[in-house]
């Protein structure tokens, strides 16, 4: 039984988010190398602009802001989930090495068949999903143990570990490649967003659909293996078999997003983290905030990072870095 | 002082033995590459004024650079060692621990403020950044109670290393240098030059030095703290002698060619499995081991792809998952 104040109250948190994204989109929408007046949007936005504004806004910005948005959510309902089958608080897609394997089958993807640009988007998350579930399963693999089931702590170190070689792993697939295709997976390992054109929204788009609604239903599954092992099993949970869907659950929605955003660490780790702080453990309430708040942080992120240095900017997955890594201190401080 | 050896082999034939191996290492990395060359030029290049195309090849590009593979490969293996022992932690290396990201933030920041800076101030940067690197773990990991637990100490080092390195990238980009510093960082061996070799070398022989004469004391200090305080260790002192040691040694290295996980992690292990636990073994023992490594790796790198290089630090982090997996399997037993 869940208290009407509490879900009162996130829902209030739940409309406050939505005004913060809606105010941050509006005010990157006018911010950039060439800028919109503030006081053209709207008209533009209902069609009324010169052909320069509207290639801006609907070509150049606002693809990228949605696209930027939606993979921080994804990402932070990625990580809402490994915290919560790992018990472990400090999990994370990109530490864990998640986000590494994607990125491999990527840069193999990239490397060795070259299809042409339109198949080639919509196959990304597919292929990305890929790699990410075989790092997974090799992960899974070397922290299980017979004797006592999947160890959560065991399980993160040897992810830092694959993240780690996997990195490795592309650098030496980079020098094998051609020049250009060099630039490529440089910017995809600094978490660059370089698929920031309406295709990427729409092959992203249609995992998102199905994965976000699916890990809201299994919120309640989701609560009972944050409990102890024998707990779940006794309440009457297949433990086994919900973790296993829920993980694979969490690697699909960490892949589709790093497919288009590069390797980007820390939001999963943040969002949830934050969510929890404003609303309690309860998952389903958790899910939908944690949800929202990565959106918004990766979308800030990328809006600041766009202005800090022209013409590039910085990229996104370094600008949460500089703010997910001090957070992930803080963490391991307050942790016993 | 009598001496009992456990083994059957005498230590110094084992040594001898890895003397050997890394010899023929040597001449291997001397023999093989994007030009191959004869047994005959390698001698004419050391040993004569000649100047042929093929021996000045190898005079001015080729035996730099295995020199720096050698003297690298034998500061970090120890490196790796000192801390393994220090801190009785089996998964302590340079890399995982936040020094070298430390290291590359403070390069990043001395090309950013000083362009002109010399080898020698460089190297110097990198000591005092590894340091820092290395301070802010090991200060994360011991702020808790139990703090030195591998879980901790090496999300500790994620932590401080993502966000060292996206202060680098990060300087990098905003003061237009990322070129430079990447040249550096991610360069590796390449343009190893004689110039660079003249400062850095004697500094890494002077660190492997002092830890020779400190490997005793290590030695006491790696059983536990209360036996090295029993038989009357000033530990303190001799915890702060070798975190110099390791500071000098991981510094230059990382001022010579850039970031390298997993190599001070792997040989430590593996020199453990022949010569034991005696760290008067292991420290000789290691530096031969991580020459010879470092030698091996190179060579790939140059040979793999030719003429394109692979980056040595990719093709060692690739090779050290295996070990990472292993160390992190057996837990705390490890180290015996």
């Amino acid at each position: 039984m869940i208290q009407p104040a509490v879900i009162r109250k996130q829902r209030v948190i739940v409309l406050l988010l939505l005004i913060l994204t809606a105010v941050t989109i509006g005010i990157g929408m006018g911010l950039g190398y060439s800028s919109v007046s503030y006081d053209r949007l709207i008209p533009v936005l209902l069609g009324q602009g010169t052909f320069k504004e509207e290639f801006v806004l609907f070509s150049l910005r606002l693809p990228r802001m949605i696209i930027t948005l939606l993979a921080g959510m994804a990402l932070a309902l990625s990580g809402a989930i490994l915290q919560g089958i790992t018990r472990n608080a400090l999990a994370d897609p990109g530490i864990v090495g998640i986000n590494a394997g994607a990125g491999v089958a990527i840069a193999l993807f990239f490397l060795f068949f070259p299809v042409q640009a339109g198949l080639f988007i919509y196959a990304l998350p597919l292929v990305a999903f890929v790699g990410a579930l075989l790092t997974a399963c090799l992960i899974y693999l070397f922290s299980y143990s017979k004797k006592t089931g999947l160890q959560p702590n065991r399980l993160i170190l040897t992810g830092v570990g694959f993240s780690m070689a996997l990195s490795g792993l592309m650098i030496v697939l980079i020098s094998s490649a051609e020049r250009s295709k060099v630039d490529f997976i440089a910017k995809w390992l600094a978490g660059n967003i370089w698929g920031s054109d309406w295709p990427f929204l729409w092959a992203l788009l249609p995992w998102l659909v199905i994965l976000v609604p699916f890990a809201l239903y299994k919120a309640h599954a989701l609560n009972l293996l944050t409990l102890h092992e024998s707990v779940a099993i006794g309440i009457g949970v297949s433990v086994e078999k919900e973790r296993v869907i829920l993980l694979v659950t969490a690697v699909a929605l960490a892949a589709s997003a790093v497919s288009v955003t590069g390797g980007v660490a820390f939001i999963g780790l943040m969002a949830p983290h934050i969510a929890k702080a404003l609303i309690g453990p309860r998952n389903q309430l958790l899910l939908p905030v944690a949800l929202l708040i990565g959106g918004w942080l990766l979308l800030f992120a990328d809006t600041a990072g766009r202005q800090l240095v022209e013409p590039d900017g910085i990229p996104a997955g370094i600008m949460v870095a500089l703010i997910g890594a001090p957070y992930f201190i803080w963490l391991l401080l307050q942790n016993k | 002082m009598e001496k009992t050896y456990r083994h059957s082999i005498p230590f110094v034939y084992k040594l001898l033995a890895g003397f050997l191996f890394f010899l023929v290492m040597f001449v291997i990395a001397m023999l093989f590459g994007a030009a191959d060359t004869t047994i005959r030029d390698v001698w004419l290049a050391v040993s004569s004024q000649a100047a042929e195309e093929k021996i000045s090849l190898i005079r001015d590009l080729r035996l730099p650079r295995e020199i720096a593979a050698i003297f690298v490969g034998a500061a970090l293996a120890i490196a790796g060692a000192i801390m393994q022992g220090m801190t009785r932690n089996p998964l302590a290396d340079p890399g995982l621990l936040g020094l070298t990201a430390g290291a590359h933030a403070a390069l990043a920041i001395s090309l950013a403020l000083v362009p002109s800076a010399s080898s020698f101030v460089l190297m110097l940067a990198c000591m005092i950044g590894a340091a820092a690197g290395a301070a802010l773990v090991f200060g994360i990991s011991a702020g808790k109670k139990g703090g030195f637990s591998s879980l901790r100490i090496v999300l500790a080092g994620v932590a401080v290393s993502s966000l060292l390195y996206a202060i680098a990238e990060g300087i990098g980009l905003a003061f237009k240098i990322s070129k430079d510093v990447s040249m550096w960082t991610a360069g590796g061996l390449i343009g190893t030059s004689w110039s660079q070799l003249q400062v850095i070398v004697p500094c890494i022989t002077l660190g492997i030095l002092l830890s020779l004469l400190l490997s005793k004391q290590l030695t006491i200090l790696s059983l536990s703290e209360e036996v090295a305080v029993g038989l009357g260790q000033k530990t303190t002192r001799i915890k702060i002698l070798l975190f110099f040691v390791i500071i000098m040694l991981t510094g230059a290295s990382v001022a010579l060619i850039g970031n390298m996980t997993f190599i001070g992690l792997m040989v430590p292990h593996i020199v453990r499995t022949l010569v034991g636990t005696d760290y008067r073994s292991i420290l000789p023992m290691s530096a031969l081991v991580g020459a010879s490594f470092m030698l091996i790796a190179d060579t790939l790198g140059r040979t793999v792809n030719a003429p394109y290089e692979t980056p040595v630090a990719a093709i060692i982090a690739v090779m050290g998952l295996p070990f990472f997996l292993f160390v992190v399997r057996k837990g705390g037993s490890a180290l015996s």
